[in-house]
């Protein structure tokens, strides 16, 4: 078992390096020219050379990459443009703000999904089956975005209107000073924990009703029927057990990419975190920013992917041998 | 008969496809007595395994029981709620599938997955339980049983898996064992061997056995009583001897004329029954073996024929010609193909 | 009766988890781990070869009529899109009008006959602009599915029959590119203002309608790509196949008799469910941004110009557009699943 981690540990550094090198491919071929942002509209037309010469843009790309990196992973990942603070601490603490929107939702949703993807498996076909087959497709077409907003106008704005009190029950942007208790905490997260998880439910669900059908159609549950097991038991017991492997990986692939993918619930609920951070960066012309971004999202990315292997072989054994 | 262990009445067993309604079992009756061992043979689609599941009452939908009854011990089973059948499951009443791979739970060690049918009906405590699994195995001959019950499926080799099955199968002390193609996902040289362990089995424990199988081979080894099925009938049934050296169908013939001999002539072709079974969607009015049977003549084509006894009283075949074929078989036989 | 075990042969397991991860990491926008995306189809012989091709299609013709929904969602889906295109002679505003005084007196109107959905704070007629942003919209997706279509079977069949170190080469790079985040991505292609091809030629930016195609179909082939790999490499050990190549036959020929109609199935239903993904990116892109820009409009940028109007009475501003969005992609993924099921009504829905 652990030479089967140790192993999938050691294959996850060559990718590492590849994501980087493809990482910092991306950002600086195809993404703006920080040089023609830094210029705009000067007139100047020396500004883009001499800028370009400043950066140290002009050498090529594999000598860029190198000098890039040594000093990324000493930890010198320069000063935000805009503000003047450090890279690295404005990531930290938009990792910090991103992960406690996800954390939230996945414990939600990973509850939910399994519980909906379980019932529906053991019940296809029935009208609790297509009901939540419908719910899932609605969920995975809407635009999250639009959620958001409609969630925001219902529950922020015409419930306290309906209810008549006089401060908004679920807010639709953090408290100015940060959330004072666990009452106030609830009221900032709840209506983007909830836009988040429904995409999340309706994805996983989904996955778990298929992966546990075919688990269900599987010969040794017929053995365990065969047994004596009354079927609630064939089902939460043989039956997910076996399932879980698939969509518990699905779902710490998913985590992982929840780091680089709150963009869009964090702009509709400006909160802060690394959504926001990539936004501003963009749209501000930010590029020191935009590198280690991708760095990092990257690195937490190809993690989870790690976790889920390591996952799967906890739940599958055969593939430890693999 | 009515000390029987186990009757099977006219048993109607349907499928609803998007075809229409297949009867997969269409009219079967046998029984088995108490430590005897019936072999029920046919090919893929003949719905011998259908019949054995239905015994188990595991028939889920599309499927449903249409018709007939099934009595086991005098009980009827039709009758018998969902949580009575479970105490029977596993426990008087057991079954052995053909895969022994995929009919094991991968995700579990094999010992405790043996223990959990000794939980389900005999024992209380898991220690004990996991002790007894170990004991079983060693019953069906898997060498340090012990450390064995701790590995996983797919750390044993097929006759091991399958062993562990039979011991999984008569953990409880069934007094009906049904084993549904035990040996066909095995390699030759394996099969004999777990056939051994599945006759001390049987012998450890008294238990009847009802042998599903298309191999004739493992029928001679182990049956007291053959039933032959063909598209979801029975077609012969007999003793042992009453079949394999007096059949009495074309069908039965066929099968044991395919069987390679070792004193067969090498350079001619092995016989084989022409044509392919039918789709039980579209069978044919009579005779369902009229497309391929040799000896068919127009009156098989338009009347089915019913069982009916041929010589003594437990050999019935279902043939309007079974009085003539020996003497038709015969001259086929020694005819040079 | 007997299911073949998943993972009962060594290869299954890797090929299950990397199917695992595609259809995880294989959304362009986050759309994950659906299992819509799970465009494989399982069976062997879904549309076998040497069947007289035209009854074939009546074939999955009539299963896929039987899918109501499915059929109703084309229907709609027809209905829109007509509409999209006749836009100008439907309606009888513009999407863009010049902001004069008649104009301005129709400001701040609710949904009423004379305008379906209404009016925003400078009177244009909100049902004409989500037409006409539709349009762009139908574009994008279209133009998206084929190029990501016709780029990812070429490179997919390239990878799929010569195998070797083509097919390692394509698997690791489209690793690589799917570890990264695909919104952040398309986010920063989409905000570079002069694209380049590698700085051969220039690439139109991504605020107008081409670019945006580019930008997302230079991630949106790399699923198809894979997809066709996949199912070239389960195909190749058919007998048919074998014997194809044991006979000689080039390349070209057994990639288009053999192996191309076979696929065909998994072809389609990514192409479908491509259009949807694409809609729902480059609204995203547009709402946040940096896609489409006004005064030209998109579904996305709509709704981002009324997000102000939220708490207030010109919420409404808001409804429409997003439920055009939101009833595309749900027709369109109805109208895919329909397909797939129609295409090999045997795979575990």
């Amino acid at each position: 078992m652990l030479k089967y981690v140790l192993r999938r540990a050691l294959y996850s550094i060559p990718v590492l390096i590849l994501a980087s090198m493809l990482i910092f491919v991306l950002v600086r071929e195809f993404g703006t020219d920080p040089a023609r942002a830094r210029c705009g509209v000067s007139r100047d037309k020396q500004c883009i050379p001499r800028v370009e010469k400043e950066l140290g843009l002009d050498q090529a790309l594999p000598v860029q990459y190198v000098d890039y990196m040594t000093e990324f992973v000493q930890g010198h990942w320069g000063d935000s443009q805009r503000t003047g603070q450090s890279v690295d601490d404005s990531i930290r603490r938009a990792l910090w703000d991103t992960t406690q929107l996800a954390f939230w939702a996945v414990l939600l949703s990973g509850g939910i999904a399994v519980a909906i993807g379980v019932y529906s498996a053991s019940k296809p076909y029935s009208p609790g089956d297509y009901a939540f087959t419908g719910l899932a497709f609605a969920g995975l077409a809407l635009p999250t975005f639009w959620l958001g907003l409609i969630m925001i106008q219902y529950f922020t704005y015409e419930l306290q209107r309906w209810t008549g009190s006089a401060d908004v029950i679920f807010r639709s942007i953090p408290f100015a000073e940060g959330p004072q208790n666990a009452t106030q905490y609830f009221q900032e997260l709840a209506l983007p924990v909830f836009v988040l998880s429904v995409q999340l439910i309706a994805g996983w669900s989904r996955y778990q009703r298929s992966s546990m059908l075919e688990e269900l159609n599987s010969d040794y549950i017929r053995t365990a029927r065969a047994k004596g097991l009354p079927r609630r038991r064939v089902i939460w017991k043989h039956g997910l057990r076996n399932s879980l492997s698939a969509l518990v990986t699905v779902m710490a692939i998913d985590v992982g990419a929840l780091f680089g993918g709150l963009i869009i619930t964090e702009r509709v609920f400006s909160r802060p975190g690394m959504g926001t951070l990539l936004l501003s960066a963009l749209q501000n012309g930010d590029t020191n920013i935009l590198l280690p971004w991708m760095l990092v999202t990257g690195m937490f990315i190809i993690v989870f992917n790690l976790i889920a292997d390591v996952m799967y072989g906890v739940l599958d054994p055969r593939v430890r041998v693999a | 008969m009515t000390d029987a262990l186990l009757e099977v009445r006219d048993l109607q067993v349907e499928f609803t496809t998007e075809d229409g309604i297949v009867a997969a079992v269409n009219g079967v009756s046998f029984s088995v007595q108490r430590g005897e061992t019936l072999a029920i043979v046919g090919e893929s689609g003949s719905g011998k395994s259908v019949s054995a599941l239905a015994i188990m009452g595991l028939i889920e939908k599309p499927g449903r029981i249409a018709g007939g009854e099934i009595t086991f011990e005098g009980r009827s089973l039709s009758s018998i709620s969902e949580r009575d059948y479970r105490k029977l499951r596993g426990g008087d009443l057991a079954m052995i599938f053909q895969d022994p791979l995929s009919s094991l739970n991968p995700a579990f060690r094999v010992g405790d997955q043996i223990a959990e049918a000794l939980l389900t009906h005999t024992y209380e405590k898991k220690d004990a339980a996991r002790r007894q699994a170990a004991a079983l195995l060693d019953l069906v001959g898997i060498p340090q049983a012990g450390d064995r019950a701790r590995d996983y499926p797919h750390q044993f080799s097929g006759g091991m898996r399958q062993r562990a099955m039979i011991a999984m199968a008569i953990a409880n002390k069934p007094k009906l064992l049904i084993a549904d193609e035990p040996t066909t996902a095995l390699d030759v040289t394996i099969q004999a061997q777990v056939l051994e362990v599945l006759r001390k089995a049987q012998r450890e424990t008294d238990a009847a056995m009802l042998l599903i199988t298309h191999d004739l081979g493992v029928v001679a080894g182990m049956a007291d009583r053959v039933v032959v099925m063909y598209a979801g009938r029975i077609v012969e049934e007999g003793t042992l001897d009453e079949l394999f050296y007096e059949a009495r169908h074309p069908y039965t013939l066929g099968l044991l004329n395919s069987l390679p001999r070792l004193d067969s002539d090498r350079r001619q072709p092995l016989r084989t029954i022409p044509g392919t079974p039918p789709s039980v969607l579209n069978l044919p009015p009579g005779c369902a073996l009229a497309p391929r049977c040799l000896y068919v003549q127009d009156r098989c084509r338009e009347e089915r024929p019913e069982l009916t006894a041929v010589g003594p009283e437990t050999h019935r075949s279902a043939c309007f010609r079974a009085a003539e074929l020996p003497a038709l078989a015969g001259a086929a036989m020694d005819v040079p193909s | 009766m007997t299911s073949q075990h998943p993972g009962s042969r060594p290869g299954d397991r890797l090929t299950r988890q990397e199917r695992m991860r595609e259809s995880a990491a294989g959304g362009l926008a986050a759309a994950g781990s659906s299992g819509l995306l799970d465009t494989s189809i399982e069976s062997d012989d879904a549309l076998a070869i040497g069947e007289p091709v035209r009854s074939q299609w009546r074939l999955v013709l009539r299963r896929f009529l039987r899918h109501k929904l499915a059929v109703i969602s084309m229907v709609i889906l027809l209905l829109l899109g007509t509409m999209a295109v006749f836009a100008s002679v439907i309606s009888p505003y513009e999407f863009n009008p010049t902001l004069d005084a008649a104009t301005l007196k129709e400001a701040r109107q609710p949904p009423s006959w004379e305008h379906l959905a209404g009016t925003d704070k400078l009177g244009r007629d909100q049902f004409t602009r989500v037409l006409y942003a539709l349009q762009k919209s139908l574009v994008v997706g279209l133009g998206v599915a084929f190029i990501s279509v016709v780029i990812g079977v070429i490179v997919g069949s390239l990878a799929g029959y010569y195998g070797g170190w083509v097919d390692q080469a394509m698997m690791r790079f489209t690793d690589l590119v799917l570890v990264l985040p695909a919104l952040a991505v398309l986010l920063i292609l989409a905000s570079n203002p002069d694209p380049t091809f590698f700085g051969l030629f220039d690439l139109p930016p991504a605020t107008e309608v081409n670019g945006m195609i580019v930008v997302i179909s230079i991630l949106a082939w790399m699923p198809m790509a894979r997809i066709v790999r996949g199912e070239y490499l389960s195909l190749r050990e058919k007998e048919y196949v074998e014997a194809a190549v044991a006979a000689g036959a080039p390349a070209r020929r057994i990639i288009l008799r053999h192996l191309l109609p076979n696929t065909i199935g998994a072809i389609v239903v990514f192409g479908t469910l491509a259009v949807g993904l694409a809609i729902i990116t480059e609204a995203t892109l547009s709402f946040l941004g940096a896609g489409i820009q006004l005064p030209d409009v998109s579904l996305g940028n709509l709704i981002s110009d009324a997000e102000s109007t939220v708490g207030t009475d010109l919420a409404y501003l808001i409804l429409f557009p997003g439920l055009m969005l939101f009833l595309v992609v749900l027709c369109v993924n109805f109208v895919g699943d329909g397909l797939r099921d129609a295409l090999d009504p045997r795979a575990v829905k």
